[in-house]
């Protein structure tokens, strides 16, 4: 009896210690970043002005390039992801579905500087050659497409971001369409609709917010995504419409300017920055897996 | 009528069959980057690969020849001293989230855990620099571990809680019948029982820390010669990558390049083989 009460204090222990270690992150990061929200309030976060060597320090130009760069990367793995979870679910032949599945698998593998260092030499080249020449030429009147062609910036950022959070979209997309009970197909079937009727009356219907739920985490992932993105959006803190045009996000400006900060105002600045990506991906973590979890339950019963 | 049906029929098996290749067609967009990628690791580093890469420390600027030896010294040393601290815990962790699910402590755990998972990791790094880089006085490789060591706590207890969930409670009930006491129960059989899926979870924790790069730029930072003390700045082979991928030098792209393939490789190798032990394990 007393051994057993010894392990559970342990446990008890351990999980007060990890609750008590996250706590503290939260506070040290507001503790370092106190100076900075108290010269600027509220409005550090609406301040369009990023100038450290003048003492200027506003969020919202990485603001913008998180949430720009995070949504155009949904809008291109989206379909991409949740084709593939249908292709794994319900068309591939059985015996290429594992082998497939492994290999979407491996691109979440590949580490954030490697897609980093790709996306400098191949992407950001492909984009400065073939993208620009195309978009620019024939769409520069639209304010969307006019920019240089430096291939590093905004577009090769979500692109590079696509990449990365499709296997997250992939494996959830593909967990919700696997929980749709399989009588709704035969059914369908049944019924005498297509295999494409079927993937869209049973299956696609049925999961409409398990996909978003899939999605949201897929945008959770790509906010707090730094490397890849650092390398490759250019880095200047300017808010434009612009794909072409460089750009910076909020993990971005950190993990570039850290390192080298000069002075405290401009630590604390960027430590602020860390806490408004810690509570903006928190938020949105939290929402994706209260809504897949929701639907989950909701599927099986 | 009846030359109207055939027509609605073959328009709608037309659009079943085009939809199909649509879906295909999407799909191998999906896997297309990984070839892409890897293709041009493979072609980039494998040139730049040589014996030089693993043994010598990096030569100067502008200089040609170098390797990042103590990179991949430094990489091994910390992934190694994160695993440490991080996979007891996580497995602690795992575990008590598992089997104690009516503690209201280990709902909080669960839900902490969820929330770490989602903090980006170079979040972490602020705040692994807040504790142990401002207090030591410089960037160290005791910063450096410990900021992995976050990133992998909670994949280790998700997996673990994951396969624990999946273990029969006749083997738990079978055990207490025995006269065990619950923690070696839970220790010795239930553990034991999912060993091969649990040490799964740890391989791709472990992997995932190798190629962590964010938390360690101004933790550990990085360094050009061999690290003599862990309070000392130490370099890592993705920290490495990063600074020579963004640097206007030739052979420094060169040098990324071997390395990125060196990084790719194992990981892919762990990846591999944890996938092989699952699978042996499940037989």
């Amino acid at each position: 009896m007393r051994s057993d009460d010894v392990f559970n204090l342990t446990l008890r222990a351990l999980a007060l210690t990890v609750i008590g270690g996250f706590l503290a992150l939260t506070w040290f990061l507001w503790k370092s970043a106190m100076p900075a929200l108290h010269v600027a309030g509220v409005a550090f976060v609406w301040r369009t002005e990023w100038d450290p060597v003048l003492g200027e320090f506003g969020a919202l130009p990485f603001l913008w390039g998180t949430l720009v760069s995070s949504l155009l990367a949904l809008l291109m793995s989206a379909p991409v992801s949740i084709g593939a979870a249908l292709f794994l679910t319900d068309i591939a032949p059985r015996g290429i579905r594992a082998p497939i599945a492994f290999l979407i698998e491996m691109l979440a593998a590949i580490p954030s500087v490697v897609y980093g260092i790709w996306g400098i030499f191949v992407l950001a080249p492909f984009v400065r050659e073939y993208v620009h020449p195309l978009l620019n030429g024939h769409l520069g009147f639209l304010p969307l497409f006019d920019g240089p062609p430096f291939g590093l910036g905004m577009l090769t950022a979500a692109m590079v971001l696509a990449v990365m959070i499709t296997p997250t979209i992939t494996a959830v997309c593909r967990e919700v369409f696997r929980s749709v009970p399989d009588p709704l197909r035969e059914a369908a079937t049944g019924l005498g609709a297509t295999r494409w009727e079927t993937i869209r009356l049973a299956v696609l219907k049925t999961s409409i917010s398990g996909i978003f739920g899939a999605m949201i985490l897929g945008l959770g992932r790509a906010l707090g995504e730094t490397m890849a993105v650092t390398m490759v959006i250019g880095n200047r803190p300017d808010i434009s419409i612009s794909l072409f045009k460089p750009a910076a996000t909020m993990a971005s400006v950190i993990a570039n300017e850290y390192a080298e900060a000069q002075g405290d105002a401009h630590l604390s600045a960027l430590a602020a920055i860390g806490l408004v990506l810690l509570l903006v991906s928190s938020i949105v973590n939290i929402g994706a897996r209260w809504i897949i979890k929701h639907t989950e339950s909701k599927t099986h019963v | 009528m009846s030359e109207g049906l055939p027509r609605v029929q073959r328009r709608r098996h037309f659009k079943s069959v085009m939809a199909n290749a649509i879906i295909a067609i999407l799909a191998g967009f999906a896997i297309l980057p990984l070839i892409l990628v890897f293709s041009y690791i493979a072609r980039a580093g494998l040139p730049a690969l040589n014996l030089d890469f693993f043994y010598k420390l990096p030569a100067p600027a502008g200089e040609l020849g170098g390797g990042m030896a103590n990179a991949i010294a430094g990489s091994l040393l910390m992934v190694v001293m994160s695993g440490l601290m991080a996979i007891p815990p996580g497995l602690l962790c795992g575990l008590y989230v598992a089997e104690f699910p009516n503690q209201k402590l280990a709902l909080a755990l669960r839900f902490v855990i969820d929330l770490l998972t989602g903090v980006p990791s170079i979040v972490i790094g602020l705040f692994a620099y807040a504790v142990l880089v401002v207090p030591m006085g410089g960037f160290n490789a005791w910063a450096g571990s410990a900021a992995l060591a976050i990133i992998m706590l909670p994949v280790v207890s998700r997996t673990t809680e994951e396969i624990l969930r999946l273990i029969p409670g006749q083997l738990r009930e079978a055990g207490l019948a025995l006269g065990l006491p619950r923690w070696k129960v839970l220790l010795r059989l239930i553990i034991r029982a999912g060993r091969s899926a649990i040490a799964t979870g740890v391989f791709l924790a472990i992997a995932r820390a190798s190629g962590e790069t964010a938390p360690l730029l101004f933790t550990s930072f990085n360094n050009q010669y061999w690290t003599k003390s862990l309070s000392e700045p130490v370099a890592s082979l993705p920290v490495q990558i990063y600074t020579y991928a963004i640097s206007p030098y030739e052979e420094w792209h060169r040098l990324a390049w071997a390395g990125s393939l060196v990084l790719v490789s194992v990981v892919f190798a762990i990846n591999l083989l944890s996938r092989l032990l699952l699978k042996r394990g499940a037989k």
